[in-house]
């Protein structure tokens, strides 16, 4: 399982669907969106403008204006940024605590992998977005605690896969013959056991990063998350809601900007992972 | 099979059937302890002083009177009291009391359950009502690529957006439902398709697989051989197979009802258990937090073990004692 692949291989692979290549290019101005949000749009998501207050959708303002006037497309432009950190970095942080917790947890004593293994399958019980609310209803709102909570909702997922991963290859041939040729147990860890766990821990990472962002957008629209005049996607489709008699706008394309960038990060992951699973085969 | 044996088997199953329940009871109060001992331990390591949460920031309280309302709800005390405390009044049904609303948690939770259970109950029904559809609907390619595209959809998108466009389009543009008025069954209709929308879609993936795998089997092909319809097939035999494996599935289901709740009532201003959470979560207010944790974990642990008993009717499989066991 070697990720360097040779140019002569990707030229006999099939080329990828065009639901993937376009779910790709939607994914990469989403991306573009979050690292340079000024290139695709130059109106200021935060400039209030009476003037201009709830106009419907038009070439002035393709995705319309809220209650202030400001600019409805500017500000999903710039909300890209707060919802795909919170969404990479729950994702990076729970990876990595369920990656340990897994890995560890596969090669402890019988004992306290079985009470881990307990907690991990009772953690897994509950869907992430209810524990991430009790996880905030502990620590508090805002920004970063949006992020800790998603983590620690997503975690229980990791670690599952990740010790299932680990047992195996603690049994395998390779970690034996190497334990016999006296490899030392740290390196036998580093170089054997967690990367054969990264591989499916990897394909379930890439939609943990969509249903993240859906969460994120759920607990910032009931005011959990970064406060109000933030351009985050679940502030501005809560401010949308007490518009809904008079600018439906408000409420529809930031819903529609996040279900598109969902569904185009399922779309991938799965491709990467059917590949994932074609190569090894 | 001699008359003798059967009794016999019967007793084991009886027997066994009542190792289940005890079993199951055991388990539901490990999960209240283990909800109300963790939820206690986070409480108390979380900082700052719930008398500041039960006065408000800006209040200007002498020390004294601190001291009195420390004394008055037991902060005083060593942990291990406040723990045992809190262990002997949940044993009698005592939540403690709200910090913010000043009346007993269990009466703030009980007097909003019933519009919460009428939406959840009411959303299940629309869920497995658009997943049997869905698995009725499906026959041709073209059919079942449009099926996975819905169920895509609905598990990608913010169940509180779906919500939105359904009140922007269905009450604010058609009229054909209330805005703002949350009596009566006409109102409560938005609300649970919102909430049963993303049931649905988890539910018709692994239902789905279900089916396929079940249809594959030698028994759908008898069964087409002797002339029964799609539909027939799917009532009779596929989905009764498949349904073993969604029922794995329950406490999952209810759990994301439970989150979906804080979502929905919140769109459509519902009064409910999910404005109580979220309230107690926005202020602080954590014996109500709490209150919820330990009745959720409690519901859980009910939910399972009747999915645990209810195994055995859905497939006559696990009936006969020592059989798939």
């Amino acid at each position: 399982m070697t990720l360097a692949i040779s140019p002569g291989r990707i030229r006999r692979r099939a080329p990828a669907p065009v639901s993937v290549v376009t779910a790709a290019l939607l994914l990469a101005v989403v991306a573009a969106a979050a690292i340079a949000p000024g290139l695709l749009s130059p109106l200021d998501p935060l400039q209030a403008n009476a003037a201009d207050s709830l106009q419907a959708p038009g070439l002035a303002h393709p995705f319309g204006t809220d209650q202030s006037g400001r600019d409805v497309l500017a500000r999903v432009i710039h909300g890209a940024r707060y919802s795909l950190s919170v969404g990479l970095g729950a994702t990076a942080l729970g990876f990595v605590a369920g990656l340990l917790v897994g890995v560890v947890s596969g090669l402890a004593p019988r004992i306290v992998d079985s009470v881990l293994g307990r907690i991990i399958a009772i953690a897994m019980s509950f869907p992430e977005f209810l524990l991430a609310l009790i996880v905030i209803a502990i620590i508090g709102p805002g920004q970063s605690s949006l992020v800790v909570a998603l983590a620690i909702a997503a975690a229980p997922a990791y670690a599952r896969v990740a010790r299932s991963q680990t047992l195996l290859v603690r049994r395998s041939g390779f970690v034996r013959s190497a334990r016999v040729l006296g490899v030392a147990p740290g390196a036998i860890i580093l170089k054997h056991v967690v990367p054969n766990t990264l591989g499916p821990l990897l394909a379930m990472a890439t939609i943990g990063v969509g249903t993240a962002i859906v969460s994120a957008a759920g607990l910032s629209f009931l005011g959990l998350g970064p406060a109000a005049p933030t351009p985050e996607w679940g502030v501005i489709l809560s401010e949308g809601r007490n518009l809904l008699d008079r600018a439906w706008w408000v409420a529809l394309f930031p819903g529609v900007v996040i279900t598109a960038t969902v569904i185009s990060i399922s779309v991938v992951g799965r491709f990467l992972r059917a590949r994932h699973a074609g190569a090894v085969a | 099979m001699t008359g003798d044996r059967q009794h016999q088997a019967s007793a084991t199953a009886v027997r066994t059937a009542a190792g289940r329940v005890l079993s199951g009871l055991g388990g539901i109060l490990l999960a209240v302890w283990g909800a109300a001992t963790v939820g206690f331990l986070a409480l108390k390591a979380i900082p700052g002083d719930p008398v500041d949460v039960m006065l408000g920031v800006q209040s200007q309280v002498s020390e004294n009177v601190r001291e009195q309302i420390r004394e008055q709800w037991g902060l005083n005390q060593p942990l291990w009291m406040q723990y045992l405390g809190y262990l002997g009044r949940l044993v009698r049904g005592d939540l403690g009391q709200s910090y913010q609303l000043r009346q007993p948690v269990a009466d703030v939770i009980g007097s909003q359950l019933a519009p919460t259970l009428a939406l959840a109950g009411l959303a299940l029904v629309f869920a497995l009502a658009f997943v049997i559809a869905g698995a009725m609907l499906a026959r041709t390619r073209w059919q079942r690529s449009i099926t996975s595209t819905v169920e895509l959809v609905a598990v990608s998108s913010p169940t509180f957006w779906i919500g939105l466009v359904l009140l922007s389009v269905f009450a604010f543009r058609l009229g054909w439902f209330p805005v703002a008025s949350t009596r009566g069954f006409v109102a409560l209709v938005l609300p649970a398709v919102t909430l049963a929308i993303p049931v649905a879609g988890i539910l018709g993936q692994v239902l789905r697989q279900g089916l396929d795998a079940a249809s594959a089997r030698p028994f759908t092909l008898t069964a087409r051989a002797r002339g029964l319809g799609h539909a027939a097939v799917v009532i009779r035999h596929t989905l009764r197979h498949a349904a073993a494996d969604s029922v794995t599935l329950t406490g999952y289901l209810l759990g994301s009802l439970l989150g979906g709740v804080v979502l929905v009532e919140t769109v459509f201003g519902r009064a409910g258990i999910g404005r109580v959470t979220l309230r107690a979560i926005i202020d602080r207010d954590l014996p109500v937090v709490l209150g919820v944790l330990v009745l959720s974990a409690a519901t859980f642990a009910v939910i399972n073990l009747l999915v645990d008993l209810a195994y055995p009717l859905i497939d006559p499989r696990l009936r006969k004692v020592g059989g798939a066991l």
